[in-house]
């Protein structure tokens, strides 16, 4: 509980209001840090198509937030966005944990891999098995 | 005869069937086994050694959304289930944020 949490938010920018987006970056930003969170990353992915229409718009501006904290100030930022007229869409993904699975498993990748050529010196062990795998198929 | 008709006859009315679902079943399983031989165990992500499928990746989802907009599943794409999860979870993702159709017509 004690540790941080990331997010990763992306959110659609209504597409006539281009002009707004780096405001509205600098305010939701500004939100997070008020509530005591940390942005990590705040980028404009750009204008794209979107995959389908949302409120008539066929088209819309992406921004990506990396936002580290509690948890607290993403309930806080999804109000905003909520309320928001400019904010076509948006979604909020925790990241921390999928990422540090992802990091386990390379760890272990990484572990193996060193391993391997050690362990190989055994084939009376796997002598058997393959002879059963080549059976089967 | 008479026996060998009812034999027949019961082999037909009980495991009718099951017999007749089992002679469809082994030569297609014979048939699409062989393909299905070649081209299991190709996990695209295993073989990458991807350990996170980002919603964001359009490019790479898009090849698990066939025309119509629907996931790939798993038994044509190939992919361990494990990484069939993530890239579900991903598409699904992707889609509500509108970065990928939810159906195309």
């Amino acid at each position: 509980m004690e540790t941080k949490r990331q997010y990763e938010v992306v959110f659609i920018v209504d597409p006539t209001a281009d002009e707004e987006v780096p405001k509205l970056t600098e305010s939701f930003s500004q939100i997070i840090t008020d509530q005591g969170g940390v942005v990590t990353k705040a980028e404009t992915m750009g204008k794209r198509q979107l995959a389908y229409e949302i409120l008539h718009h066929k088209d819309g501006t992406f921004v990506l937030l990396e936002i580290e904290g509690s948890g607290r100030e993403i309930a806080e930022l999804e109000r905003r966005m909520r309320v928001n007229d400019r904010v076509l869409r948006y979604i909020t993904v925790r990241v921390d944990e999928d990422r540090r699975r992802a990091e386990k498993l390379k760890a272990r990748r990484a572990r193996k891999q060193a391993k391997r050529p050690e362990r190989h010196g055994g084939p009376s062990r796997r002598g058997p098995q393959m002879e059963f795998a080549d059976a089967g198929e | 005869m008479s026996t060998n008709y009812e034999d027949r006859q019961r082999g037909g009315g009980g495991g009718g069937y099951d017999s007749d679902d089992d002679g469809d079943r082994r030569p297609m399983g014979g048939r699409g086994g062989g393909r299905r031989m070649h081209r299991r165990r190709v996990c695209r992500f295993c073989i990458d050694k991807v350990d996170l499928i980002d919603f964001k990746d359009v490019r790479l989802l898009q090849n698990y959304l066939p025309e119509r907009g629907k996931i790939l599943p798993r038994r044509i794409s190939g992919n361990c289930a494990t990484h069939q999860r993530m890239l579900a979870e991903a598409i699904k993702r992707a889609r509500n944020i509108a970065l990928l159709p939810y159906t195309t017509d």
